[in-house]
């Protein structure tokens, strides 16, 4: 049996296929990645953009709709896909997910362009409590990106030099306008680039922090989402939770998508 | 998925129509030589009623509550105050009140009717100010403040009690003094009677809520309640409360369910967004009925512990044999009751609300929390993530949403639904609409 799970996030839409395991020996393996699928929409209308995502992935994959027994929709735009059989909140997909690709996970710290959460998940990847950032895009990743295109450098670039960095510039925004005023008064003062993208870094890792702490801080730690990409911020979370260890799961923009699968393949067992 | 029967409350229109009447009345008081004042929502409005039955109440809070709702009219005060200078993280009730009194613009028609005076109580930190600065828009109305933070009610010694009380004895004369009318003790005690039925009938009210199905779902009952924070010592609010209670009474006796799919029950916290009230019917969708709060319990309901150690309406004076004959032992009386609010407590120490909370978790059969972060209300909001946390380690689940009571600006409702949808995964619902 196939299912899919289908994120379809602020940026980009993604897709996963997971399908059925009998591996003797091993019955604690019960799916694997069939395939998966990442599209970033452009100018696509929010139902062409699920219909083409799925249709590229499925190709990919090379299998057919039919084969498909049930699609679940997660993330912002999850409404818009008219396809799938039913949907799950990108905080439940997330951490289904999570805990899948990393068992011993309990804590999942999912941030992503739009939002940043902290989520308190049971073993078998069931949300416990979670906690996320609302009106204030400083704890997301899109206010990381925005500080990288000020410094004129790329996200893989602004991570990396967040790195050789070992400054601690307080940086006290709460708010993405307030603290791309202050990166503009750093780059004035000549403050070197790695320093201002280690502040920034902090910045975020801190706002992810507190709302990470509202819930509980209890290892494993598990990052998610696009940021796991940036190692700048990974030590700067570390650092700010007080923890040695973040899990960073394989393939973490597809964790959601993946959680949407598992979640699939639940409904349909 | 319906399973359980379901009629529409038949006092609801009753409470519309006394909701407006009291509007009116306040507008046209003088017109037939009456009195109008203004104060807050915890005034000690039976005091004012001791200097005739022409005196009209304006209380601030359900004020701008009501022109939240015109959404249109509440941008119009809310720029006309800050226009003026005011912050717009102050109180968004008092901003709204002080935009009416600068427009000069009555939502039920014609200009703003500026109080004889204005007469408050101060525990919350805005209330003190928000009559201060509106007695100076108003070309400094007379302006009496009664300061009843003397602490949380479990700690309440004579010595603070006596404080409040000679307060209130003080405002006695204060008050004929100001308007040159001679204070009717008779009046005053029969207001106090008033304002102790009102108050222990609406918890009666509330506690029938304990019932499941539950009878009342909160959005209704902001339609009840909000005649308590009006003119909690008037006859009429007395009376519509029993006929309220009977009803209610009789609604649990038959099965009548607020809402007919009922089959998760949550509580909320503080202020609504007023102008969002369609998030309660969004968690319909997922057979969850919101059984009240603290907010709505505890802002004008007087509350006791009962022998069986549940809680219950705080039993009258009278009916425990009490006498309440002069001026001063019903003041004392008085003071005694309202300072037992359960919403006045938490000012003192948020871990005696945490323990209300868990009190309505228990015994209304709660089975999450939606705490509402609102920027709207400092002092509603004050301590609440301490009451998450203390739920939380409780055991109880517990979702945040950030908003404003009354300014639409600080509320986001796809965001909040997707925080809706969110927790009501983690309590294993699903909507009953189909999948869109």
């Amino acid at each position: 049996m196939i299912t899919a799970g289908i994120d379809m996030g602020s940026r980009t839409v993604k897709v996963v296929f997971l399908e059925e395991l009998k591996v003797d020996g091993a019955p604690q393996l019960k799916w694997g990645v069939k395939g998966k699928h990442i599209m970033f929409p452009d100018e696509l209308d929010a139902d062409e953009a699920a219909d083409k995502a799925f249709d590229d992935a499925l190709k990919e994959a090379g299998i057919t709709r039919d084969q498909v027994k049930n699609v679940v929709a997660t993330g912002a735009g999850r409404k818009q896909v008219k396809f799938a059989t039913s949907d799950v909140t990108e905080v439940g997909a997330g951490a289904r997910g999570a805990v899948f690709m990393c068992p011993t996970a309990k804590t999942v710290v999912d941030v992503g362009a739009e939002e940043g959460r902290g989520v308190k998940a049971n073993a078998e990847g069931k949300v416990v409590d979670f906690a996320g950032n609302e009106k204030c895009a400083a704890g997301a990743g899109a206010f990381a990106e925005s500080m990288s295109r000020a410094l004129q450098l790329s996200l893989k670039e602004f991570g990396e030099a967040s790195l050789r960095s070992d400054k601690t510039i307080p940086m006290n925004a709460q708010c993405t306008v307030f603290a791309e005023s202050e990166v503009v008064s750093l780059i004035h003062s000549s403050t070197p680039k790695e320093d201002i993208a280690k502040a920034v870094l902090d910045a975020v890792a801190s706002r992810v922090c507190a709302m990470v702490r509202r819930v509980g801080i209890e290892e494993d730690v598990i990052l998610i989402g696009g940021m796991v990409h940036n190692p700048g911020f990974i030590q700067s979370l570390k650092g700010a939770l007080g923890v040695d260890k973040v899990l960073l799961p394989d393939m973490p923009e597809y964790i959601s998508a993946l959680g949407a699968a598992l979640i699939a393949a639940e409904n349909n067992a | 998925m319906a399973k359980y029967p379901t009629e529409q409350l038949k006092c609801w229109k009753k409470a519309k129509e006394l909701r407006e009447q009291y509007y009116i009345n306040f507008a046209k008081a003088h017109e037939k030589g009456g009195l109008r004042w203004s104060g807050s929502a915890w005034a000690l409005d039976a005091i004012p009623a001791g200097l005739g039955n022409d005196v009209y109440s304006l209380t601030g809070e359900p004020y701008g509550a009501t022109i939240a709702v015109d959404r249109k009219f509440n941008k119009e005060c809310q720029d006309a105050a800050e226009s003026y200078g005011y912050a717009r993280d102050m109180c968004a009730y008092m901003r709204t009140y002080w935009g009416s009194i600068i427009l000069n613009k009555y939502p039920f028609g014609g200009e703003f009717p500026k109080p004889d005076f204005n007469f408050q109580t101060q525990i919350c930190c805005s209330h003190s100010k928000w009559y201060q600065a509106a007695a100076k828009l108003e070309d400094n109305t007379p302006t009496f403040f009664i300061d009843v933070s003397v602490g949380a009610y479990q700690d309440l010694t004579t010595e603070r009690l006596d404080f409040v009380t000679n307060q209130g004895l003080e405002a006695c004369e204060w008050l004929e003094k100001t308007t040159g009318r001679k204070f009717n003790d008779e009046l005053f005690i029969e207001a106090v009677k008033n304002e102790m039925r009102s108050t222990s009938l609406w918890a009666a009210i509330c506690a029938e809520n304990k019932a499941k199905p539950a009878p009342l779902d909160e959005k209704t009952m902001y339609s009840l309640y909000v005649l308590a924070t009006l003119s909690k010592s008037s006859k009429w609010c007395a009376d519509f409360y029993q006929e309220c209670l009977d009803e209610v009474k009789d609604r649990v006796a038959r099965g009548i369910a607020a809402v007919p799919n009922e089959r998760c029950r949550v509580m909320s916290d503080t202020q609504p967004p007023w102008g969002f009230l369609k998030v309660f019917r969004y968690l319909e969708e997922y057979g969850a009925v919101s059984i009240g709060s603290l907010y709505t319990f505890g802002l004008e309901g007087i509350w006791e512990t009962k022998p069986d150690g549940t809680w219950g309406p705080r039993t009258l004076p009278w009916e425990k044999g009490i006498e309440m004959n002069t001026r001063e032992e019903v003041m004392r009386l008085y003071c005694d009751w309202n300072l037992s609010k359960p919403q006045w407590q938490h000012f003192y120490d948020p871990r005696i609300k945490t323990e209300m909370m868990k009190t309505i978790i228990k015994e209304w059969g709660v089975d999450g929390v939606m705490l509402h972060l609102n920027r709207g209300c400092e002092g509603l909001s004050i301590g609440i993530m301490e009451n998450r946390l203390g739920l939380a380690a409780s055991g109880v689940p517990v979702m945040t949403f950030e908003g404003n009571m009354g300014d639409e600006r600080e509320f986001d409702l796809g965001r909040t639904q997707s925080r809706v949808d969110s927790f009501m995964e983690t309590l294993n619902l699903k909507r009953d609409t189909a999948h869109a």
